[in-house]
């Protein structure tokens, strides 16, 4: 071993060589603990409902283009029987104590907490994200939401003080397919928590953990209706929205869909919270910790095959230390394990569907064609499936597309700047706005840069760590309302002027 | 002996603390199942400095351990010998002529092991007298006395001359990170061992809780990965001290294997200093090979 460095020292630059010594074999999850049915229903009013449609689509692995299940398409008759369940429930739901509603979403949240290898394995195959993933962040902060939410539901009053916490009604929420169970969890906990009940269709693409949500609903024997699930397409998400008997929407997803469902909603005196798209700046200055940053960056686009709202897609790397910085990431991104997503030590799994992976290719090409310098790791692809390997763009300009345009994928744009005054015009000069990244050493210039960041949340050496109390949310096109803590909870209540203290 | 450098030379870029944890634990989660495991649990032990530091080690103690590191389980021929064993510079005539004919290295600790706090002369004859003894490799510790006062000079010169002292001998360079404490301060203690010549970065003499750590080991192979990629020069890495499980050990393997690479994946070139995990290694190989557990009984107390 050591006569191959020495030869490659003979012959110049050294570099380092990986893989040849030592491989790792194979190790998959299991997935003999749990059965997926052949078709699922619409949950409605606490039971299995058959569409009235009586159609019903494929959901697919996609890291093997094979059908897991197929699933009911609602149509607007039974968009309308799912409101008008949560409608019935509402009554007796939101009268209930606040600490008998607590009792509720603890025990689905232990429920679920007992169940986490089923559903992280579930939302895996559903979803093409690697297992490590699901088991360590999806499943655990699914389950934390709903804990979280559970100890606020006894204490609305103090949240807010002087005031009337007073539940909406009949919430409906529409969510993607990046998170799909924990954009459940995000969506629901606090409107049961508040007392409201809910009508929520998850993505076309990834159905299946949230309607095995509903059996742990069952199981915790939450009372029918407080929560209806219903799938379909993006009609289906449209009927849902423009359903007179809502009293908020609350979406996450594009920003053309939330233009849409804004429109839809307009004038009709109801609540809407929006979480949309994002193109995160990710700053690093050359006082960083270099080697913890290329990691930071690594775990901000390449976490989730970059299909995350706040992936850190635009890295703006201080001029100095440009080279250096992205001659390490591309060394740390050789080494990103791309495949099996059911293996435990796979990194990045697989491109959520066809159209996704059409979407990232053009953008790609359009970055390509514009002239900037497509770097790609050089690992293996299986051959079905959809795939993508980790790629990143150096040369860029601010008027590239892959600069400005949200690919929802593994794909870096690298950009610099020469001063914190360039870094924050450039990070700003963005139409969306959701989260941000910096890497200094330097506590004052972190606290100089949070200010003047126009996104709503904004990480500090570190990125893409979720917390059930911290708000999320975005500014611009990236949408509005909070989710999480005490501010996410806001947007599901009614504020009544109540009695002044004393 | 190379002049004393400025302070300047021994800047080192900032680490951030919860960052590195974080890729350290990411990659403690590595499943390594099959000949995979098996291959990195052979490895281990051809990676051991089995060692034994105590006040009252003997020649008979010590010939014990070198014929465990000679053959660790006779009875089994796919079982490789051990890197080195590791003793006092008093039991180095005993180690080498146990270990005559063997592939075993005899590693000497030396420069007033463990704490260091004598004068750098009787650190020198220390080290010259064991390698005169037949001690291939030196274990030093570094003066953390001087290094946490900021005489960064002088912890760098007195490595410098121990290298000389050393000769043919490869030097390795104990950090004590236990007592540097934070981050930044092993990283800087790194760039000087590097820049002294020291042949390995060691974490731990052993005697100070906490030893090694995932994370230090880490941060140590990035130093040392980056020396190469700027000298061309390979620095070893040796994780000493609180290892005792297999599971252990192949955590330490996959941050080698995939932070410095094959290079580093050799004997020659990654060390554990330990004394008990060689028989939870061996436990874990015949766990494998017949299917169930043996006794502790059935492998040599030594």
């Amino acid at each position: 071993m050591a006569k191959n460095g020495e030869k490659q020292q003979a012959t110049g630059t050294p570099e380092l060589v990986f893989g040849g010594v030592w491989k790792y074999d194979p190790a998959p999850e299991s997935t003999e603990h749990f059965t997926i049915a052949p078709r699922y229903e619409l949950f409605v009013g606490g039971e299995w409902k058959a569409p009235k449609t009586g159609k019903y689509f494929a959901t697919i692995d996609p890291a093997t283009e094979k059908p897991l299940s197929e699933v009911a398409l609602a149509g607007d008759k039974d968009v309308d029987a799912a409101v008008k369940a949560a409608q019935k429930a509402f009554p007796a739901w939101s009268k209930l104590s606040g600490e008998d509603r607590g009792r509720y979403l603890f025990r689905i949240a232990r429920i679920l907490l007992e169940r986490a290898r089923e559903f992280a394995c579930l939302e895996t195959l559903d979803n093409g994200k690697p297992i490590k993933e699901t088991r360590d962040v999806d499943v655990p902060l699914a389950a934390q939401h709903f804990f979280y939410h559970a100890g606020w539901a006894d204490k609305l009053d103090l949240l807010f003080p002087g005031q009337t916490p007073e539940p909406l009604g009949v919430i409906g929420q529409v969510i993607p397919w990046n998170f799909p169970l924990l954009m459940a969890a995000w969506k629901i906990a606090p409107a049961l928590a508040a007392g409201n009940c809910v009508v929520l269709k998850p993505a076309e693409t990834s159905p299946l953990t949230a309607l095995r949500l509903c059996e742990v609903f069952q199981q915790a024997g939450l009372p029918a209706g407080v929560v209806n699930i219903i799938t379909g397409d993006g009609k289906t998400g449209a009927a849902l929205v423009r359903h007179p008997g809502l009293a908020k929407v609350a979406f996450t997803g594009s920003t053309e869909v939330g233009k849409e469902i804004q429109r839809a909603v307009a004038g009709r005196g109801i609540e809407l919270t929006l979480e949309l798209g994002g193109k995160a700046a990710h700053l690093v200055f050359e006082d960083a910790a270099i080697d913890q940053a290329v990691e930071g960056v690594v775990r901000g686009i390449f976490f989730n095959q970059g299909h995350v709202c706040c992936a850190g897609s635009r890295l703006l790397v201080q001029e100095s230390v440009h080279d250096l910085f992205v001659q390490k990431l591309q060394r740390r991104m050789a080494r990103i394990r791309v495949g099996n997503p059911m293996d435990k030590n796979t990194d990045m799994g697989a491109i959520h569907s066809a159209a996704q992976l059409a979407r990232i290719r053009e953008l790609v090409a359009a970055g390509v064609e514009g002239g900037a310098n497509l770097h790609q790791s050089a690992c293996e692809l299986p051959k079905k499936g959809f795939w993508f390997p980790p790629s990143l763009f150096t040369e860029v300009a601010m008027s590239h597309r892959i600069a400005r345009e949200e690919v929802f994928g593994p794909v870096l744009a690298v950009l610099t700047f020469r001063t914190p005054e360039e870094a924050v015009e450039k990070a700003n000069n963005t139409s969306y706005g959701l989260s941000a990244g910096i890497w200094t050493d330097k506590g004052a210039r972190i606290l100089w840069l949070a200010e003047r960041m126009k996104a709503g949340v904004v990480w500090n050496n570190t990125y893409n760590r979720f917390d059930a109390a911290s708000p999320f949310g975005g500014y611009k096109e990236s949408g509005f309302g909070r989710e999480g803590g005490r501010q996410g909870l806001r947007a599901y209540v009614r504020l009544a002027g109540g009695l002044l203290p004393g | 002996m190379p002049h004393s450098l400025s302070p300047v030379e021994f800047r080192v870029p900032p680490v951030c603390a919860v960052a590195l944890e974080t890729r350290a634990a990411d990659l403690a989660t590595r499943s390594l199942k099959k000949q995979a495991k098996l291959q990195g649990l052979r490895l281990a032990i051809a990676m051991m400095d089995l060692t034994t530091l105590e006040g009252m080690d003997s020649p008979g103690k010590v010939r014990q351990l070198c014929q465990k590191a000679m053959r660790p389980l006779p009875q089994r021929s796919d079982v490789p010998s051990c890197a080195a064993v590791c003793v006092y510079p008093d039991l180095v005539e005993t180690a080498v002529e146990a270990l005559r004919g063997s592939t075993v290295q005899v590693a000497s600790v030396a420069t007033g092991f463990p704490a260091g706090r004598t004068d750098r002369a009787t650190k020198l004859r220390e080290v010259q007298l064991a390698v005169a003894a037949g001690a291939t490799e030196i274990d030093m510790v570094i003066d953390r006395g001087a290094f946490l006062s900021g005489r960064y000079g002088k912890v760098y010169d007195e490595i410098c001359a121990v290298k000389e002292a050393c000769g043919a001998a490869h030097l390795k360079v104990i950090l004590e990170t236990g007592e540097l404490k934070t981050y930044d301060n092993i990283r800087r203690a790194c760039r000087i061992a590097l820049l002294a010549g020291g042949d390995f970065l060691k974490t731990s003499t052993g005697k100070v809780t906490p030893a090694s750590t995932l994370p230090v080991v880490l941060l140590m192979l990035e130093a040392a990965r980056d020396h190469y990629l700027e000298t061309g020069r390979i620095v070893g890495v040796k994780a000493a001290g609180g290892i005792r499980t297999s599971k252990d050990a192949l955590r330490y393997l996959v941050l080698v294997n995939e932070t410095c690479g094959d290079l580093w994946m050799t004997p020659q070139w990654f060390r554990f200093g330990a004394s008990s995990l060689l028989n939870d290694v061996l436990l874990q190989l015949e766990k494998d090979r017949t299917g169930r557990y043996q006794r502790p009984v059935d492998f040599s107390a030594d």
